[in-house]
């Protein structure tokens, strides 16, 4: 089973009336999220729809618990998979 | 056994300050939102909590041991009210507040998730007040206050803290990234 394919375990969500591109959450998240011109998170091959609640697989929990903790505009959430 | 306390009480004071110090710097430096040298910026936040969880523990350490000593003779009351004290009241009721603003910024720091960022902020920023009333009361009411080694380092964190200061007000939080032109010559004024 490829990475891609594995199943999506948390959705992490992203306010963005609070993020201030800041860039933690893509450095913890790296290949996950990467920063668009301005330095806010996008995830690449993630549909339009779902930028805003970013698909994280099993293997990629644990950094989001961390992004979500040390995000330092708290725009950060973690969601359950759906 | 006083002997012992007294000692310890005063040195954990001294490294305490001096945490307190590193802390701030580092807090200062976490507002750029940029990575130190052989930091990603969530590094800078975690050493800035961790120096200051490790300060936290040294002047616990620097209030408890003086309860016991017979010359400050703290006593409960004088650890979280101020100006009550017996020994030099002003100069210990400043580090009584120092205490008090530190408690408050432990507090929200832990709640943050809880209270949303604009309260965490607010308090905070009493760590701008608590600093220099810190430096106060090691010089005023530390029995090594004015002792020229105590100086230099008193020195270097004012230093430390005051070029933090300075550089942040000096600087916008975050520099605008170099946006590349949209098109050749877009941006050509017309004459």
């Amino acid at each position: 089973m490829s990475a891609r394919n594995r199943p999506v375990v948390a959705r992490l969500h992203i306010d963005w009336t609070r993020c201030d591109a800041r860039e933690s959450c893509i450095e913890l998240l790296d290949g996950r999220l990467r920063a668009d011109d301005w330095g806010y998170p996008i995830a690449p091959g993630v549909p339009a729809a779902e930028q805003s609640d970013v698909p994280l697989r099993a293997d990629e929990l644990d950094a989001g618990r961390d992004a979500v903790a040390l995000c330092p505009r708290l725009a950060l959430t973690l969601r359950g998979p759906a | 056994m006083s002997e012992v306390l007294w000692a310890i009480g005063r040195m954990s004071g001294i490294v305490s300050l001096i945490l307190f110090t590193l802390s701030t710097v580092l807090g200062i430096l976490t507002h750029r939102g940029r990575p130190l040298p052989g930091l990603p910026r969530f590094g800078v936040v975690i050493v800035h909590r961790n120096v200051s969880l490790l300060a936290s523990v040294f002047l616990v350490l620097h209030v408890a041991t003086l309860l016991g000593d017979s010359y400050a003779k703290l006593n409960l009351v004088d650890v979280v009210v101020p100006f009550l004290g017996s020994f030099q009241p002003f100069w210990q009721g400043l580090g009584t507040v120092a205490f008090d603003l530190v408690l408050a910024v432990i507090i929200t720091s832990l709640l943050r998730h809880r209270i949303g960022d604009r309260a965490f902020r607010f308090v905070h920023w009493f760590v701008y007040a608590m600093w220099p009333i810190a430096v106060l009361h090691s010089i005023g009411n530390g029995t090594d206050g004015t002792s020229g080694w105590f100086v230099l380092i008193l020195a270097a964190c004012l230093i430390a803290v005051g070029s933090a200061v300075i550089w942040r007000l000096s600087t916008r939080s975050r520099s605008p990234r170099v946006m590349t032109p949209v098109a050749p010559g877009s941006g050509r004024s017309i004459r």
